[in-house]
């Protein structure tokens, strides 16, 4: 086969392999056809009692993939219109996908903006009628900073400990067999299941009371399993070629595994732990067992005394203030948990991304 | 597509033969009196499955030795035996003996990581750690407690490496950062710089362009001024070129059709090369084999 023999439309065409605007129907023809098909389906919902946004962007698309598929197929033949159609409908799947994604952030957005000022996140909502305008959500804040900050220290070292142990010592022994159906198990139980067991364990056993800890050691279960998969994978990535060259140096095993494998997978593994805080960071089952209603500032997680009630936090004043509305939805109280859900996504949306940073800024550095 | 085909082919065939490559016309052929390790009998054990069979052969202190034979006779295997890397394999063992100066290096209470930090070892892919160039070469020496003077031990092995002239004005940035060839150098220079007596090479060239690997093959004769070294390469030409001794080995199946290393047949290259005493190294040294 000779190379001019691959080379055929000498001219127009683009050699990027993607090719959607540039051959055949050209750079302009879907976006006329995209015109005439906007301006058909908006004379028909004028001239009909069609109506609606939904049905006017569906309908619209639709009419889009069928005259674009029609016009490929006449002008460009079978193999193109397939391809266009096969794209238009992956597009579309992936919209579909991002919609209510798009649609949560818009309404939290939307919902939750009017309240959140200045007083808002520095405010308690101690002697504030949660019926009434006021007060803010500095003590949810506060409670779930610390509660997060607590489980994530008892859950990261743990996590990453057991990680180390079951891809550097397990291989194959049976006791890393176990683990891995542990964590297996750990990852499938639902977190209110983790609370009733710290429930049962923490407070009714070992006779302790509800407070910000016992949130947090629920949370921390919530993240063990988390932690693990994420940094065993990272540590697998790292090549056996480096721990082989580490021991070919005269280094015991302990020094290989801090001075070359957890170096190496550093930054993958923070990314994970990061994430797995941004994920339980939002977790509200077992804090409604375990934390309960607070509308002071409560710096001690430990606080869980008659006197002192236990912390607060986002998830759980959420909840508090969604039951004080009481199904109305222009209560200050409904507004209050859009607000504090604004917050609590902005906090976690910080959190992936310093992961996202870390990740980065790892792999530069290399 | 087919005519630079036939161009290799011509080239082999003009390619002068293997033994013009023989490096005894300027070093003489050096005795085994003087040897490093002793091998008697070395079985190599993956499991149950028998990798390399009774291999008897002593490694001459200051020479290079090449190992040579065809893929998977087993001689990375063997290689592997003399710093204890298989130990690191699941299920792997030996039985028969390897003395070091003397010492049964599998005796119970040897410690592999002294082994190790004595015979180093050269992999086949260049394998730095995703580390800076200096802390590269001063990982082996601060892993076996030197904390002084890393600053000359870091030039001292770049310099023996034929590395210093390339890199000594970026030391900080990424071993990553250097070409292939440059690559293995580091790797080589990172071994020099825990001072071993022995260092093995696992193919060391494989993944090398011709003038990279001729760079290390220069290398190699001078390190063997103060190293013994022990390559393993498919290389003949090579083998030819560097090495005073050639252990010929190749896969043997058994009554039950289990393939066993061996080790055929181990002398002097010049012997190897020129006069082989059996039919299937000469077979392979002429290119006959298989
Ligand atoms: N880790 C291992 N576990 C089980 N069997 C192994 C292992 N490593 C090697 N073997 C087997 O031992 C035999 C010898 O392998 P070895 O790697 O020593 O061959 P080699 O001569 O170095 O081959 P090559 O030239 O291809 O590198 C082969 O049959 C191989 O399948
Ligand atoms: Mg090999």
């Amino acid at each position: 086969m000779t190379v001019t023999q691959l080379v055929r439309r000498p001219r127009g065409s683009s050699s990027d392999g993607r090719g959607l605007l540039a051959r055949g129907l050209g750079r302009y023809v879907p976006y006329a056809t995209a015109a005439v098909v906007l301006a058909l389906v908006a004379l028909l919902f004028a001239g009909t009692d069609l109506n609606g946004m939904p049905s006017f962007v569906a309908i619209a698309g639709l009419g889009y993939v069928l005259a674009q598929t029609v016009l490929s197929v006449v002008i460009e033949g079978r193999r193109r219109a397939v391809d266009r159609l096969v794209t238009a409908l992956v597009y579309a799947a992936f919209m579909a996908a991002a919609l209510p994604l798009l649609l949560i952030c818009w309404y939290t957005i939307q919902r939750g903006i009017a309240m959140v000022d200045l007083t808002f996140l520095t405010h308690s909502m101690f002697r504030v009628n949660p019926q009434e305008h006021g007060g803010g959500i500095y003590h949810a804040i506060v409670g779930t900073l610390i509660q997060v900050a607590l489980a994530s220290v008892l859950a990261a070292p743990l996590g990453i400990l057991t990680a180390i142990y079951l891809v550097e010592y397990g291989m194959g022994r049976r006791f890393a067999r176990v683990v891995n159906l542990f964590v297996d198990v750990m990852t499938g139980v639902p977190s209110i299941v983790v609370g009733l067991f710290i429930f049962t364990a923490w407070i009714l056993v070992l006779g302790f009371n509800k407070s910000g800890l016992a949130g947090a050691l629920a949370l921390a279960i919530v993240m063990l399993p988390l932690v693990i998969r994420s940094a065993e994978q990272m540590l697998r990535l790292v090549p056996d070629d480096l721990r082989e060259a580490a021991y070919a140096l005269g280094a015991p095993k302990w020094r290989t595994i801090t001075s070359v494998v957890l170096p190496t997978a550093l930054g993958g593994v923070v990314t994970g732990v990061m994430l797995a805080v941004a994920r339980i960071a939002g977790e509200t089952a077992p804090l409604l067992l375990l934390v309960g209603i607070n509308q002071r500032i409560e710096f001690n997680p430990f606080a869980g005394q008659e006197a002192q009630r236990p912390q607060e936090s986002l998830p759980t004043l959420i909840f508090e203030q969604f039951g004080v509305a009481a199904g109305n939805t222009d209560a200050p109280p409904f507004q209050r948990a859009w607000s504090a859900a604004l917050v609590l996504i902005i906090l976690i949306g910080l959190l992936s991304l310093m992961a996202r940073l870390v990740a980065r800024f790892a792999r530069t550095a290399r | 597509m087919t005519e630079p085909r036939q161009g290799t082919a011509k080239q082999d065939e003009d390619a002068p033969p293997v033994q013009t490559f023989l490096r005894y016309t300027h070093r003489g052929a050096p005795g085994l009196a003087d040897t490093v390790f002793e091998v008697a009998d070395l079985s190599v054990y993956y499991g149950d499955y028998e990798a390399v069979r009774d291999v008897t052969m002593a490694i001459g202190r200051r020479q290079i030795t090449a190992m040579i034979g065809p893929s998977g006779c087993g001689k990375s295997t063997v290689l592997r035996c003399f710093n204890r890397m298989n130990d690191l394999i699941p299920g792997a063992r030996v039985s028969g003996k390897i003395t070091y100066h003397g010492e049964d290096l599998y005796a119970p209470e040897v410690d592999a990581i002294e082994v190790r930090r004595r015979i180093g070892m050269v992999f086949q892919k260049p394998n730095p750690f995703p580390k800076s160039i200096y802390d590269n070469i001063a990982y082996g020496p601060r892993v076996n407690g030197v904390r002084k003077g890393l600053d000359d031990i870091v030039e001292e092995a770049l310099r023996q490496a034929a590395l210093w002239d390339e890199v000594k004005d970026k030391l900080k940035e990424s071993g990553l950062s250097l070409s292939g060839g440059q690559q293995q150098r580091l790797c080589i220079a990172r071994t020099i710089a825990i001072k071993p007596e022995v260092i093995l090479m696992d193919e060391p060239c494989s993944a090398l362009d011709p003038i990279a690997t001729a760079k290390i093959e220069d290398l190699m004769h001078g390190l063997a001024q103060d190293f013994t070294i022990i390559i393993v390469t498919h290389n003949m030409q090579q083998a030819a070129r560097v090495s005073d001794r050639t252990a010929f080995f190749t896969a043997d199946v058994d009554d039950q059709g289990v393939r066993h290393g061996r080790l055929v047949e181990y002398d002097l290259t010049g012997q190897i090369f020129t006069t082989p005493s059996d039919k299937r190294t000469e077979d392979y040294i002429t290119g006959r084999f298989g």
